[in-house]
């Protein structure tokens, strides 16, 4: 008898402790964290679609993790360390690429989530390019927030209108018309700290190579000492020429500064251009400030993008989950990328709630031919990112483009690019 | 039986902070040994158990010889450099410093605490302002102009000018040099004190290191192209920034150097006709040379390891300013490459010893003599 109480019990309490995760289920409870480098001028989109995801889930308490730190460099080490002494974060901001696919998911650290891509639908949603970046054979990983362009060309038409030039459609147009910019004392291109020299040069390259060969370097086909990749180095030194000499103490808003001031005429940087110089600097777009593709870049979108992801072992998997659910939704989408001045991966989203620079890039989204980024971490693993500033400083130093070549295609060799 | 018990009980007080150290100090220390001669970092680095197979001295080798590794040697000489000029600032305005003081002005209180008020605040924080003062476009450069002077147009922590130009290449016959030059100081030193077998011994060391320096060392192919390095003008910034924070406190050090020292010394030696200058070189300092020691150990460590204060100046790729801690940073924890970043920590470890070692050294002989 008292066998069978007991037994009894053990069975009534085993359905209690399986009953407790469905409950679970249904409604996400605890604390989620959520780990990012968006503070300071960044901040305010992540909060308000945080602010709006514990209104829509009074059970979940969301912990804004934050470390600050030009380009995530800090955040991402804080992260390693982290990963490395088996304390997750319930998710992280990776960018989709190489960073997410060469840091995290070769070395098994986060889970699949096809699953939720097929009940939300997001195959269709989404871009197939985009989700290429974001999976590998054996799934997805990640839930992409938003989209970023690389090859813009910024300068204020009111000043172009003054000096007598036009915006260059390629580069051989710009170097034509530097030369008489610098005899009016205007810097034609600024340029601010190393990786915005990173920046120009992915640019000048996807001009120099176009869309495919741009790619062939990345898988290897097109070796960086091939005649046309070291080309690029050589157009870049002629570039380069025509920058401002400080170029290394300024950060990349200083650059953007010396445009809008009329200290020069132009700047190549990603589209968080627009985002500083209407929201913080208060200029109208297409008047305060012009834009362009990038010299040579017509036609091609080179992107980069920030994503979520699940990691193992993430505490509250549930809530995480719920969070993913969120931010990959339209609406959650829609509120975040106009404040954090990008726009929705999404083809389905309102573009009414966007501004102007936003609305052509994402015509421009949906009809241009769509490339990765190489300093944004799209195209090359961290360890290639990391030395490849040593292949610029070979550049920079030496200004000879064989030698930054062959460090460019070591690199490559070392970090595995193609295998 | 008293005594035994003592023992027991002084042991047992010492275990707990033995047990620390022996873990998280040279525990980790061996796990770096380790990991630098492994080859962690290809592949899937941030694996939870990652395939690490021993490789030797491979790191090391790729540091001082490989192709890529550039950017770790400019950044040795950068920190060698940087060193040098930090203590050596900071010894000549401390010492300034408390000498001023010394002569009995008026608030000198007011004065030390003013000057020493820099060493409380983080290198984080100096470095913050400094680089704000720095700024090529503000700060410092547009001082001139306040009296109509032009403006300065050095840029203070990005300028590409390297002076003082060597070759990579030359290293073992620069070694083999220095090494040379020390035995025969050595030598010298002993022929003086009278030590006549040890100095010829010394002598004969000095001629062995010669000699090999002009045959066997030219030989030594270290990398296949010549490659320059120097000092960086860049780097100036960052010393006017370090000295400014700790010269407060050789300041310190010396002031209380120079109280200790007994004022009957001082009145013999005016008794005997010195002159103020004669007084200070031949009185005071060389009594001062323990504190000038200490201060050259405890700022030496320093300028070795510095990391945080040219990080904030400079940013973590300014190659014109990084220096090895930077490098190890970024080659850990941007890079992903965990050996190649432990066998940096190792050669930091190593040029800190050779700083720290004979220092302890001489402490502990010092004291068992007395």
């Amino acid at each position: 008898m008292k066998a069978r109480w007991s037994l009894l019990l053990v069975v009534g309490l085993v359905s209690v402790l399986l009953a407790l995760p469905a409950a679970a289920l249904a409604q996400a409870t605890g604390e989620v964290e959520i780990f990012s480098w968006w503070a300071g001028d960044e901040g305010p989109a992540l909060e308000a679609i945080i602010a709006e995801f514990e209104k829509r889930n009074p059970g979940v308490r969301i912990n804004n993790a934050t470390v600050t730190g030009g380009a995530g460099v800090n955040a991402k080490a804080v992260l390693k360390t982290r990963m490395l002494g088996g304390d997750p974060p319930g998710t992280f901001q990776v960018h989709a690429g190489q960073e997410l696919i060469g840091t995290w998911v070769i070395a098994r650290r986060m889970e699949d989530l096809s699953f939720l891509f097929e009940e939300q639908g997001w195959y269709d949603v989404f871009p197939a390019g985009l989700i290429s970046l974001l999976s590998t054979e054996d799934g997805v990983w990640s839930v992409p927030v938003n989209i970023h362009r690389s090859n813009v060309l910024w300068y204020v038409p009111e000043n172009l209108e003054r000096w007598g030039v036009s915006v260059p459609r390629t580069w051989d147009e710009f170097l034509a018309i530097a030369p008489t910019l610098q005899a009016k004392g205007v810097i034609p291109l600024s340029l601010g700290e190393n990786w915005t020299a990173t920046h120009l040069w992915e640019n000048v390259a996807l001009a120099v190579l176009g869309p495919e060969k741009w790619q062939q370097l990345w898988t290897g086909e097109l070796p960086f000492t091939a005649p046309e990749a070291v080309a690029v180095w050589d157009l870049f030194g002629q570039i380069l020429q025509y920058t401002n000499a400080d170029a290394a103490s300024l950060s990349w808003q200083q650059a953007t500064d010396m445009v809008v001031n009329g200290e020069a005429a132009f700047n190549v940087m990603g589209d968080w251009a627009a985002g500083y110089m209407s929201t913080t600097l208060g200029l109208e777009p297409g008047k305060g400030f012009g834009w362009a593709p990038s010299p040579g870049t017509e036609g091609i979108f080179m992107m980069l993008s920030d994503s979520f992801g699940l990691p193992v072992g993430s505490p509250n998997r549930e809530g995480v989950l719920e969070w993913l659910r969120w931010i990959g939704s339209r609406e959650a989408q829609d509120i975040f990328n106009p404040l954090k001045g990008s726009i929705s991966p999404r083809l389905d989203s309102d573009l009414s709630k966007y501004g102007p620079y936003a609305q052509s890039a994402a015509r421009d989204w949906k009809t241009n031919t769509i490339v990765g980024s190489l300093a944004h971490g799209v195209v090359a693993n961290e360890l290639f990112m990391n030395d490849f500033a040593t292949a610029m400083e070979i550049f920079l130093a030496t200004r000879n483009s064989q030698a930054a070549a062959n460090a460019a295609q070591a690199i490559a060799i070392q970090s595995g690019i193609g295998r | 039986m008293k005594s035994r018990q003592d023992r027991l009980i002084a042991i047992a007080m010492i275990a707990p902070s033995l047990v620390l150290l022996a873990v998280f100090v040279y525990g980790f220390i061996g796990q770096t040994l380790f990991v630098s001669m492994s080859d962690w970092g290809r592949g899937a680095a941030l694996a939870v158990n990652p395939e690490l197979s021993f490789v030797g001295l491979d790191n090391f080798r790729e540091l001082f010889t490989g192709f890529l590794d550039v950017r770790f040697r400019q950044d040795l000489v950068n920190m060698l450099a940087f060193s040098v000029l930090f203590v050596g600032g900071c010894l000549v305005v401390g010492l300034l410093l408390a000498t001023l003081l010394e002569q009995g002005v008026r608030g000198e209180g007011f004065f030390r605490t003013v000057f020493l008020f820099p060493m409380s605040l983080s290198f984080i924080v100096t470095g913050t302002i400094w680089r704000w003062m720095l700024q090529p476009r503000g700060g410092v450069n547009v001082l001139p102009t306040l009296v109509g002077l032009p403006r300065i147009e050095f840029a203070w922590l990005t300028s590409r000018d390297q002076v003082w130009q060597w070759n990579w290449q030359d290293v073992p016959v620069i070694l083999g040099v220095l090494a040379a030059l020390a035995c025969v100081v050595m030598a010298g030193r002993w022929w003086l004190a009278g030590g006549r077998k040890r100095a010829v011994a010394a002598g004969a060391l000095a001629a062995a290191a010669l000699a090999w320096t002009f045959t066997a060392a030219t030989e030594i192919e270290v990398l296949p192209f010549p490659e320059y390095h120097g000092f960086n003008l860049a780097l100036a910034g960052v010393v006017v920034a370090a000295v400014w924070q700790m010269s407060g406190y050789t300041m310190a050090l010396f002031l209380a150097g120079l109280r200790g020292i007994p004022d009957e010394l001082r009145e013999a030696a005016r008794v005997d006709g010195c002159s103020w200058w004669q007084l200070y070189r031949y009185v005071e300092l060389p009594l001062l040379k323990p504190i000038i020691w200490s201060a050259v150990i405890i700022l030496g460590h320093i300028a070795l390891k510095s990391f945080d204060l040219v990080f904030v100046m400079a940013g973590p790729d300014n190659a014109a300013t990084s220096v090895p801690a930077v490098s190890m940073y970024l080659t850990a924890f941007r890079g992903n490459q965990f050996a190649k970043g432990a066998a940096i920590a190792v050669v930091l470890l190593a040029l800190v010893s050779v700083l720290i070692v004979p220092y302890l050294v001489s402490t502990f002989r010092s004291r068992g003599a007395e």
